[in-house]
């Protein structure tokens, strides 16, 4: 079919790669970007029931449950959009479970058992550190998941605090705060191991374990500031030494949004790392949706052309050289064509890097018409797909489509395809309001693809299972006693005793830092930015065990009193340096804990957790077990699995 | 109208005219919160404000914290399963669904924060619209109880309505129904709607329908396929077969009981198998000696019940002054659900026998619910009987309770109730136990482990 030639430059807007933007660009378009942080915490059992945290296996199972998702009414008497769409899918979901990390409760068997105190208690210092409101009595919510993620259909959650804000300095805005719009404590959600088709398998050891869930304001406006408040915040909450570290144990969503366009959700962002592409991308993305509904608008086209009138053209395609479509029509598959009129030129416009606008709906058939297998949509305009030019005269005519009307194809089973046919005219009426709202997921690629439409507040009902928990203010007080000194009070700190800049953004992050503060406003004379490094740099930072630490401080006195000058601390062998008094009892407890946090169960270095445990567990288990196996059975349990 | 909200936290929404459903700010020593105010749970302490905020997340402030509430608008939630006129196919059987409670259909309660039930027939076909696929249904709401609360009352009018339904010529007939004592409610139906021409299938669920995994949408949708299609003519409850989606089982209702506080494959048949297995594909029976579907209206309703009757659930130690009370009060019935093969200890015989010389009707069944009472073994069981207390075979102690209020209620005659407790009316006593009929498999065991892997739990 012929090309329609497209001049309008709304159609051939740049679509660089992340990096080719500058900060100008990006306030250009409007930007904002908020985050909302999961976090898991470092307790022993789950939120709602009494099986272990943290107990992870991801190749074993012991039994699996069948079960399928139903809507329901929110406690305003409606339906939540995506509860609806998820019901569409009709999904099969299995889960797999194992003996020792999965109850009743978590099958959806039983009812829940009492909110574990120990994560309650974690959550509300991490709300008293980032100054939110905390409420006084928590109400437990039930936060509607119909794709299955949760076998209940629901995640149990609750505020604990709303409306605090954290610094965020900058050059051009020392004063600047990032608002937290509210801090959750919630149950995790299963681990996705498949889904094809109409069957979703979750693994179940993840579910239930407790974990937080931060909000920010949309105060970002450039991708690489979302990605240093992620950051920001994760080194906060894990000074506290209350949350899990490691791989999966924080997961981030991104919302972004530009001028005209939608709050768009991506969801579970592994890494903090992949946050600037996303965002430069579902920025890219929406600037094009936001162009193309007002090409459609001038075009004149209206949402009453844009009714599903999709036609049945197996007949046409029988033999057809195009040859996964024949395949499929062999192995049974139904074939229907829709036409977008009004669409000309628009399919092959690119949204996001390397990607085109037919992906969108592509990507709404994959989800939601579970045809997943890709390609799961050929266009009119697409070249070289091998159905001939006369195939596409035969089915324009039969459905009396314009010469330059682009004309989709469908193939799959018959209520498959019939739920894609409906579900891409939703996307092309959508399409002329500009970006709908939609949670999206994080490809490897730096692009987005849809997950599902976006939920809204419909979506919560109270937990009738659980009674309120009020919060007792002398609670509230025990907790935040041994809250850590915040990163932003750790580097005003630092910066007033002229620590570089370098060492003072590693201190503020560094369980050091209490025994450098110590340190400091023990030996004043001292340079602190000799201390910071002595701590973090020298053969101290090494330090793995008290005595060391402690002969170390005592060689620090001898440079106070001027016995020695620092710069000579170095040459001295242990057996040479002159013996110091015994450092105080403050700073032996301040080097003890740091040894801990560093090196310790608690740490926040998974190498260096997977080190503790195995300095802990091999020489009792020598001989017992093969050193390689006991290795890969700790790294497991202490990192948990990749995903 | 408080809703639900006490003194003092009444007393704060009042100085500042702020009613349930306002859009309010209200300032607190901890800062500003905006939202709508809830009713509050009445069993919920008086000291906390209820609101939910835009996010939707509900949150409690406590009254003395409160320093101003500003009242910007109102807001209050309609509750409302979509209605939608249940379509009318000629083709298809006629169904009836007769309401007496349950958690079938559910809606919130504000005040108790708890589920109520909910029930029309264009409410339920705005919810589970593959109902309409099946059947032609109409229902009844006869009861809006929760079934711990279902009493004779409720026993003869559901048993009336179902003579009415089958006086109508309906294809079938499905009772939902609460599900802790569902199995006592078919029990009784079964001897009071005898011989009857279609099936009987009652039906609840174990999560209710206002969550995304509720149970009750397949029952319901089992059940009426039951009522509309099955050949099985008897009282049956239609419930999960395994906890996943998979099918429901049909159990006789004479020989089935709830086993679990929450599981949704709480309902088992004991001493037996079930009836039939039903799915999307259609009933499956396991068996061929049920009673089959008929055209006539040859059915027999026999509504009577006596609730002077009693289960003494026996425990070791069991002073006699426990049936003395029963005696003493005017109790006309007894069913002890004894230990091991139906036995109890020697100080309860003096009373057991004062009962008995009194004409008060005493029944021996077994708390293991599986097996029969066998009272010749051990010369225990042989001194019981001497006492004028009567092994009641295999059926089980609620069953046994159900059917001796039933007799009571028909006559005064002690010989006349033991007649009627011992013939076999509705399956509540078998002549055998098939060795099937016991399985329960233990966790743990290699194989059984197994063969859990392979098959869906």
């Amino acid at each position: 079919m012929q090309q329609p030639h497209i001049e309008d430059p709304r159609l051939n807007l740049p679509v660089p790669e992340y990096g080719a933007f500058s900060d100008d660009d990006y306030r250009a378009l409007g930007l904002k970007v908020g985050l909302e942080i999961h976090q898991q915490l470092l307790t022993r059992r789950k939120l709602f029931c009494r099986c272990p945290a943290g107990l992870y296996d991801c190749h074993h199972h012991d039994a699996e449950i069948l079960r399928h998702m139903r809507p329901t009414l929110s406690e305003m008497g409606e339906y939540d959009g995506t509860a609806l769409m998820e019901f569409k899918t009709k999904k099969q979901i299995i889960y797999q479970l194992k003996s020792e990390s999965v109850c009743t409760y978590e099958m959806d068997d039983a009812p829940p058992f009492e909110l574990d105190p120990e994560a309650l208690d974690c959550a509300l210092a991490i709300a008293r550190l980032l100054n939110l409101k905390c409420v006084d009595e928590l109400h437990i919510a039930r936060k509607q998941y119909l794709d299955g993620s949760i076998p209940t259909g629901f995640q149990r959650t609750t505020i604990v605090g709303i409306d605090g804000e954290i610094p965020f300095a900058t050059e051009s805005d020392p004063d600047r705060k990032i608002h937290i719009r509210q801090l959750g404590l919630e149950e995790d959600s299963c681990r996705e191991v498949s889904d094809h088709g109409h069957t979703r398998v979750y693994r179940t050891d993840r579910l239930g374990m407790p974990l937080i869930e931060t909000v920010t304001g949309p105060n970002m406006h450039t991708p690489e500031e979302a990605a240093a408040v992620a950051n920001q915040l994760r080194y906060l909450v894990r000074l506290t030494h209350l949350v899990r570290t490691g791989a999966g144990a924080a997961r981030q969503d991104v919302n972004v949004s530009i001028t005209g366009g939608t709050r768009i959700e991506i969801k579970g962002v592994p890494s903090i790392k992949a946050i600037p592409r996303l965002v430069h991308s579902e920025a890219l993305r929406q600037r094009t949706l936001l162009a193309l509904a007002e090409v459609l608008r001038e075009r004149g086209v209206t949402e009453d052309q844009l009714k599903d009138r999709s036609q049945n053209v197996t007949s046409i395609l029988r033999n057809t050289d195009c040859l996964f479509i024949r395949q499929a029509i062999l192995q049974g598959a139904q074939v229907k064509a829709i036409a977008l009129p009004g669409f000309d030129g628009l399919l092959e416009v690119k949204t996001q890097p390397h990607t085109l606008f037919l992906k969108e709906f592509s990507d709404r058939i994959r989800v939601i018409a579970c045809i997943d297998t890709l390609p799961n949509v050929i266009a009119s305009t697409t070249l070289g797909s091998g159905i001939s030019s006369a195939e596409w005269s035969k089915i324009a005519h039969l459905m009396q489509a314009g010469a330059h009307t682009p004309i989709l194809l469908v193939w799959g089973r018959a209520e498959d395809v019939e739920t894609a046919c409906k579900e891409v005219m939703i996307r092309a009426r959508e399409a002329l309001k500009g970006v709908p709202e939609e949670t999206r997921q994080a490809l490897k690629d730096g692009t987005t693809g849809f997950e599902r439409i976006l939920p809204g507040p419909e979506r919560m009902y109270p937990d009738t299972d659980l009674p309120p928990i009020a919060i007792d203010p002398a609670r509230i007080k025990r907790v935040t006693e041994n809250l850590p000194t915040p990163p932003w009070e750790r580097m005003r700190y630092a910066r007033e005793h002229h620590v570089t800049e370098n060492l003072a953004e590693r201190l503020s992050r560094s369980p050091a830092f209490d025994l450098f503060r110590a340190l400091c406003d023990q030996f004043p004379s001292l340079s602190a930015t000799k201390i910071a490094s002595l701590l973090l740099d020298r053969p101290c930072s090494g330090a793995r065990d008290l005595d060391h630490l402690i002969l170390w401080v005592g060689r620090l006195q001898r440079v106070a009193l001027g016995e020695i000058h620092f710069e000579a601390l170095w040459q001295f062998s242990d057996a040479e340096c002159p013996k110091a008094e015994q450092p105080s009892n403050e700073i032996i407890a301040l080097s003890r804990q740091m040894i801990a946090h560093r090196f310790g169960p608690n740490s926040a270095d998974p190498e260096a957790r997977m080190r503790y445990w195995m300095g802990e567990l091999m020489p009792q288990n020598r001989g017992k077990y093969e050193g390689r196996a006991m290795a890969e059975a700790i790294r497991t349990a202490v990192l948990g699995d990749a995903q | 109208m408080n809703d639900g909200y006490r003194s003092p936290t009444l007393d704060v929404l009042q100085r500042f005219d702020a009613a349930v459903w306002s859009e309010v700010t209200v300032e607190t020593e901890h800062g500003d919160f905006e939202g709508l105010i809830l009713p509050r749970s009445e069993t919920a302490d008086a000291n906390h404000l209820v609101l939910k905020l835009a996010t939707g997340y509900n949150v409690g402030l406590r009254y003395d914290s409160i320093r101003n509430i500003a009242v910007h608008g109102h807001k209050q939630a309609h509750y409302q399963i979509p209605a939608k006129q249940f379509p009318s196919d000629p083709q298809k059987p006629r169904v009836k669904l007769i309401g007496t409670g349950g958690t079938i259909a559910s809606r919130l309660d504000y005040r108790t924060g708890a589920v109520i039930p909910a029930f029309s027939p264009s409410e339920l076909y705005g919810s589970v619209p593959e109902l309409a696929d099946i059947c032609n249904l109409e229902t009844e709401k006869i009861y809006g109880v929760f079934s711990e609360n279902m009493g004779p009352e409720q026993w003869i009018g559901t048993a009336r309505a179902i003579a009415r339904e089958i006086e109508k010529g309906v294809s079938g007939i499905v009772i939902g129904h609460g599900t802790d004592t569902m199995h006592h409610t078919a029990a009784v139906l079964s001897f009071m709607v005898q011989n009857p021409p279609c099936p009987i299938v009652m039906v609840g669920s174990q999560r209710s329908s206002d969550r995304p995994s509720s149970d009750a949408a397949m029952n319901l949708i089992n059940a009426t396929r039951t009522a509309a299609t099955s050949d099985i003519a008897e009282v049956m409850v239609c419930m999960f077969g395994p906890t996943s989606d998979q099918y429901g089982l049909l159990h006789r209702g004479t020989r089935v009981r709830k086993m679990h506080s929450s599981y949704r494959s709480t309902f088992r048949t004991i001493g037996d198998i079930p009836l039939a297995k039903v799915d999307a594909t259609g009933v499956t029976p396991f068996r061929q000696d049920y009673r089959h579907r008929r055209n006539d209206k040859q059915f027999k309703l026999v509504d009577s019940f006596d609730d002077r009757v009693a289960i003494v659930y026996y425990y070791p130690s069991m002073k006699p002054d426990i049936i003395d009370a029963l005696v003493d009060n005017g109790y006309r019935g007894i069913v002890i659900a004894g230990t091991g093969l139906g036995h109890v200890n020697k100080p309860l015989y003096p009373a057991l026998k004062r009962a008995c010389e009194k004409g008060i009707a005493v029944f021996m069944t077994v708390q293991t619910l599986w097996g029969y009472v066998q009272m010749y073994v051990y010369e225990t069981g042989r001194e019981i009987m001497e006492l004028g207390v009567v092994p009641a075979a295999n059926m089980l102690p609620e069953v046994a309770y159900m059917k001796l209020g039933w007799a009571l209620g028909q006559t005064d005659d002690v010989e006349e109730v033991k007649r009627i407790m011992l013939t076999p009316i509705a399956g509540e006593i078998t002549p055998r136990e098939p060795h099937n009929g016991y399985l329960i498999l233990q966790g743990g065991i290699p194989e059984v482990e197994e063969f859990i892997t392979r098959h869906w739990k």
